[in-house]
């Protein structure tokens, strides 16, 4: 700075300008609060991350190196929403005296899809969890709970979920019920296992001072176990939220009227990799969505845990 | 092991160690000794500070007291009762946090007392009177990621007294505070202490420390812990940390504790791989 002369007005526009950020910092930037901010950087990043992912499959179909025939486009299999919605009344096409214009719309069969296989992976995701954490505690609650049950629960948590299709059959048929064991089956063993190692990851210190208060055993899991584990217990939850949605597509491949899963099976079925395409990215777009009402439920409900910003921040 | 005659103690003494022993993972080949034959007697009102090298048991000896863990061998009595399980009355102190982040600052306070079922007002006045004695009265709707680390110390030491125990274990309370908010402490916890007329048994690194706040200092040998000596600080309150006496204890504590962490490192290399 020493060797340069400044001329006198610039220097004096300087100064001006740093009086006035002293005086008067909140006028400089009113136009929108920090976290619309943020948000919105976020959003645009979201926006260009999967823009550029469809711009480089748009360059590769431009250049005629993929084959619109197996691999459409973006602009191909997303151009044309009402020819792909057709497909989606999955329920009732083939139904004695339902014709190509009754039932429900193509944008109203599209909703009803999406609702069904959302349905089934929430009320899975419920009964999940709520069986599996109720087990994880009763294990280390109860020793003999643990010695009857840990060995069959990690005896059968690497089964694919795969293999539990013909059960889910053999058991409860066709329809919304095997699809949801499905789900169940495939999140319950893993949950109850996160649920045991979160349990022996509290720290020791909450529970000696519970001790020395004179907790009883029960009121040392019912005050300082239980709200110790939520954190990461919801972590879990988010993961195995992802693993639903993967899940629910193959229990629905075996028919159960309205479902994503049914719709990729007829793509299959009628070689249509546009309508492929198009229900990948529709499952993309409820799976972000879902993990994100997550993590806002898991915001309200931790307000403890203070939020994870920094250099391993996920989006 | 022959067990050795028990030496005769006052049911009236606040803490009572009788030929205890701590062998970790007794009966397996783990098994590793963490104190030996400790023999100790701790007054009422009476500020007892443990130092020893790394290792030695100090924080062991802690466990014992407070229930939190069994003897080995030898017996521990708190004002004529065998300690058998932690008590409201003992209430140990940790070097880490251990506030619950999910309650406020209040609630963590009158913990113990929800515990037994105390209503909610009768909870939260007990709870304003120990974060006054604290000084941290206008911190009772805070919840505790709001605190710094020495206003969660302090926190911590109300929930403590909340309790109204009649001892005190504190295990290197201080230790994760920078200097100067650690002298602060010291000060504060002497006020307490004086207040509270409760036992304290604190375990500390620093000699510093020990001098300014003990009215005995407890030295353990490496380990297994065994009690080395016990050395008095009879210099009347508040201490002056560079006054001729407290210079002449440092260097006397020192020398103590030097063989002990020479031998500690000697044994320790003696355990490592070559």
């Amino acid at each position: 700075m020493t060797a340069v002369p400044q001329p006198a007005a610039a220097r004096e526009e300087q100064t001006q300008a740093i009086g006035a950020a002293h005086a008067a910092p909140a006028t400089l930037r009113p136009v929108m609060p920090a976290w619309a901010g943020r948000a919105a950087s976020r959003l645009g990043f979201t926006l260009l991350s999967v823009g550029l992912f469809c711009a480089l499959w748009e360059l590769l179909w431009a250049l005629g190196i993929s084959d619109p025939r197996l691999l459409p486009p973006p602009h191909v299999f997303l151009g044309n929403f009402p020819e792909q919605a057709k497909f989606f009344n999955t329920a009732q096409r083939w139904q004695v005296g339902v014709g190509l214009n009754t039932g429900p719309s193509p944008a109203g069969a599209v909703m009803i899809t999406i609702a069904a296989s959302a349905a089934r992976v929430f009320a899975g995701l419920l009964i999940a969890s709520t069986l599996s954490i109720t087990i994880g505690v009763l294990v280390r609650y109860y020793v003999a709970v643990e010695k009857l049950a840990l060995p069959t629960i990690t005896l059968l948590s690497p089964v694919s979920p795969i293999a539990w299709l013909p059960v889910a059959i053999f058991l409860f048929g066709i329809g919304d019920a095997p699809a949801i064991f499905m789900v169940v089956v495939a999140l319950f063993f893993h949950m109850v296992l996160a649920t045991i190692s979160q349990i022996d990851g509290v720290n020791r210190n909450f529970i000696n001072v519970a001790c020395t208060m004179g907790a009883t055993k029960f009121q040392i899991y019912a005050r300082v176990i239980i709200p110790a584990i939520l954190p990461g217990l919801l972590m879990v939850l988010r993961l195995n939220l992802l693993g639903a949605w993967m899940v629910v597509l193959v229990a629905e491949s075996t028919g159960v009227g309205y479902g994503l899963g049914q719709v990729i099976m007829l793509a299959r079925n009628t070689f249509n990799p546009s309508l492929v395409f198009f229900t990948i990215a529709l499952i993309g777009v409820l799976g972000f969505a879902s993990d994100w009402t997550l993590r806002v439920v898991q915001k309200r409900i931790l307000y403890w845990v203070p939020e994870t910003t920094g250099v391993l921040r996920g989006l | 092991m022959a067990s050795r005659p028990i030496r005769p103690f006052s049911s009236r003494d606040a803490v009572v160690c009788r030929n205890v022993s701590k062998v970790w993972a007794d009966g397996t080949d783990r098994a590793h000794p963490a104190l030996r034959d400790i023999d100790l007697d701790i007054a009422p009102g009476e500020f007892t500070v443990l130092i020893g090298p790394s290792g030695c048991g100090k924080s062991t000896l802690l466990y014992l007291v407070a229930g939190l863990e069994p003897e080995t061998e030898g017996e521990i009595w708190s004002f004529g009762d065998r300690v058998a399980a932690p008590s409201p009355d003992r209430s140990l102190i940790f070097q880490e946090t251990s506030l619950f982040p999910w309650l406020t600052v209040w609630q963590n306070v009158s913990f113990g007392l929800s515990i037994r079922g105390t209503p909610a007002a009768e909870r939260k006045a007990v709870a304003r009177e120990a974060l006054h004695r604290v000084g941290l009265t206008e911190a009772i709707d805070k919840r505790p990621d709001e605190l710094s680390g020495g206003m969660r110390q302090r926190v911590a030491v109300a929930r403590a007294l909340a309790m109204r125990p009649k001892v005190l274990l504190m295990d290197e309370p201080f230790a994760a505070l920078d200097v100067q908010t650690r002298t602060k402490m010291q000060d504060f916890l002497l006020d307490v202490w004086r207040e509270s007329a409760a036992s304290i048994l604190f375990v500390t690194h620093h000699i510093e420390e020990a001098i300014a706040l003990a009215d005995r200092v407890v030295v353990f040998t490496a380990r297994p812990g065994r009690v080395k000596t016990v050395v008095p600080i009879e210099i009347p309150r508040p201490r002056d940390p560079f006054s001729p006496r407290s210079e002449a204890l440092r260097k006397e504590l020192t020398d103590i504790l030097r063989d002990e962490v020479d031998r500690a490192f000697a044994e320790q290399e003696a355990l490592a791989p070559a």
